[in-house]
């Protein structure tokens, strides 16, 4: 096969995965841009949302509800890091990766579920199962394939994102990452504001575990690890490539989502091109350094002049 | 309206920084007073507004307003009560949020907010007449980002939000002294009309001693953590700045002159 075969070939499964991981940079987006608080919970919550499913599913529990419930696990886990961080003081960084560490045990054990231990990687065959999402669909011209019943999943969630956004509660989310003395002097109790963000957050980041574990046939300690760093590569490459066109909120969610899809196709073009899947994480964490950089140095070595302009005129 | 009964602060006790703030604070405000508070650098005007908000819990005292003791209640909880202006412009609005959004947010103060829209149409219809007063153009920006508004029209959005909801206190901390002084006048003719149009009980920090006596019905002078000269009426109105320096000087015992300049 020709290398462009090839890369056409695999260009569904990308797809695929970029929109389960665009679920989840929603997540990261609602955190990080909104709240304006690095969450590195998501690392965990991702993989207990995918124990959580794949245990309930082999339990006999229906996949509608085991979404459901590992998107709950996630918002507990939320919860968790919001509580160290507004309750007990810590900073928001260190109360994710406290968050974080704890649930590598706690997945462990979800995992492990009636063996009385903990487990590091519990399989799931949609042959015996009745999964939302497998690989295995990806190329069928069918309902049953991942791709049209993934993008459902986002139009879906995003719209109501959107409407929550909008209203009284999701306002005073916002304003608190905006001006927390603003919203508390509009008497918002930014405690509560922030733990709720972080749940949401977590709560879609669980959400996206959960369908990553059937999408893949498995559940993995490991398929949380560097999660946060995805997160970022798509909420950060959707901003770059969309910021000037994208003003609507819903379309900043969609921009995320459409990023993390971008990640997945430059992931497999340079799979293709030779490089290991060893050296994947790498090229993630410098590629988001680079995206980081760009406008910082933007704004401190190439300002225009010009801009201060528009100021003398107001004051 | 408001008591401020024997309240004591102290900033970092304990350490080589301890700063008391206030010391045996006592203050009472009558409903409708509009009063001008001046002051040295550290006489504790700020931290009496602080106190009064409830940005931290305060060391002893009491503090009452409209006869309920607010003392343990959080800043949040105490909004309800208070509308607030601050000295720096970016931290009374929302920059990333457009201005009728933070007009919406402020109308919300002191109540529970559910899953209802975060603004309505007849809101919209109503902040824009109320921009319209402001006479700065800003009606016609209203989904604008607060970030890309001066720092006048911003503090202008500002007096808007702490009084949307007619508050039993306003307390403006210095709220004009980052502004150039024209806009600094145009944002202090525009307090006065709103305070006396709602007949708004007022605490105002500012460092001109000529804006102390011009706006208010009453005047009160700190010096370490208390007031120290409150006066009111007719006294207030035919006071004159050198009878405030003068006064000043009289209780700095000689410390006066490094704060000359910031009192002129």
């Amino acid at each position: 096969m020709g290398f462009f075969a090839s890369l056409i070939n695999s260009m569904p499964s990308a797809v695929a995965q970029g929109l389960i991981w665009g679920i989840m940079a929603i997540g990261v987006y609602l955190t990080y841009r909104i709240l304006d608080v690095a969450d590195l919970t998501v690392d965990g919550s991702l993989g207990t949302g995918g124990a959580v499913c794949v245990v309930m599913v082999l339990n006999g529990a229906p996949v509608g509800l085991a979404l459901l419930a590992a998107t709950a696990a996630g918002m507990l886990a939320g919860l968790v890091t919001g509580l160290f961080h507004t309750a007990c003081g810590i900073p928001a960084i260190l109360a994710g990766i406290l968050t974080q560490l704890a649930l590598y045990s706690v997945n462990l054990r979800i995992m492990g579920f009636g063996t009385g231990g903990g487990k590091a990687n519990l399989p799931i065959s949609v042959d015996k199962y009745s999964l939302l999402v497998s690989a295995r669909y990806v190329r069928n011209v069918a309902l049953n394939n991942p791709i049209l019943i993934l993008a459902v999943f986002c139009a879906v969630l995003i719209a109501v994102l959107y409407w929550f956004f909008g209203t009284e509660l999701g306002c005073s989310l916002r304003a608190t990452g905006a001006n927390q003395n603003m919203a508390r002097a509009q008497g918002i109790n930014t405690n509560v504001t922030t733990v709720l963000g972080l749940m949401i957050s977590n709560g879609l980041v669980a959400l996206a575990g959960g369908l990553l574990a059937q999408y893949q046939g498995f559940s993995d300690i490991n398929m949380g690890r560097g999660a946060i760093v995805i997160g970022l590569a798509a909420v950060i490459i959707g901003e770059v490539i969309f910021s000037r066109i994208f003003r609507n909120f819903a379309l900043k969610l969609l921009s995320a989502v459409i990023g993390a899809i971008i990640y997945y196709i430059v992931m497999v073009f340079v799979l293709r091109l030779g490089l290991s899947t060893d050296d994947l994480k790498l090229l993630t964490a410098l590629v988001v350094a680079l995206f980081l950089t760009i406008p910082y140095w933007k704004g401190k070595y190439f300002t225009k002049t010009s801009v201060k302009k528009g100021e003398k005129n107001h004051a | 309206m408001l008591e401020i009964k024997n309240v004591y602060k102290t900033f970092n006790a304990g350490t080589v920084n301890e700063k008391v703030a206030l010391k045996g604070l006592d203050l009472t405000l009558e409903d409708g007073d509009f009063v001008t508070v001046i002051g040295g650098n550290g006489a504790g005007k700020s931290t009496m507004l602080n106190a009064v908000a409830g940005v931290w819990p305060i060391d002893m005292g009491k503090i009452l307003i409209d006869g309920q003791d607010v003392t343990r209640l959080s800043e949040h909880q105490r909004a309800k009560y208070i509308g607030r202006v601050f000295q720096d412009p970016m931290m009374g609005t929302a920059a990333t949020m457009g201005i009728e959004e933070n007009l919406a947010l402020a109308a919300r103060r002191g109540v529970a907010r559910s899953l209802r829209a975060g603004i309505t149409k007849k809101e919209r219809e109503e902040y824009h007449e109320l921009l319209k007063t402001l006479d700065l153009g800003l009606e016609d920006r209203m989904t604008s980002k607060v970030g890309l508004l001066s720092g006048g029209q911003r503090q202008a959005v500002t007096l808007l939000m702490a009084t949307l909801k007619k508050p039993k206190l306003l307390l403006l901390d210095e709220h004009t002294a980052a502004l150039d002084p024209k806009t600094a006048a145009k944002v202090l003719a525009l307090s006065e009309k709103i305070v006396q149009e709602n007949h708004l009980t007022t605490l105002m920090i500012t460092h001109n001693m000529k804006d102390a006596i011009k706006y208010g019905n009453r005047l009160i002078m700190m010096y370490e953590g208390r007031v120290i000269y409150d006066v009111r009426g007719e006294e207030k109105a035919n006071l004159q700045v050198s009878d405030l320096l003068q006064r000043f000087e009289q209780v700095s015992d000689g410390g006066f002159a490094n704060d000359r300049m910031l009192l002129s």
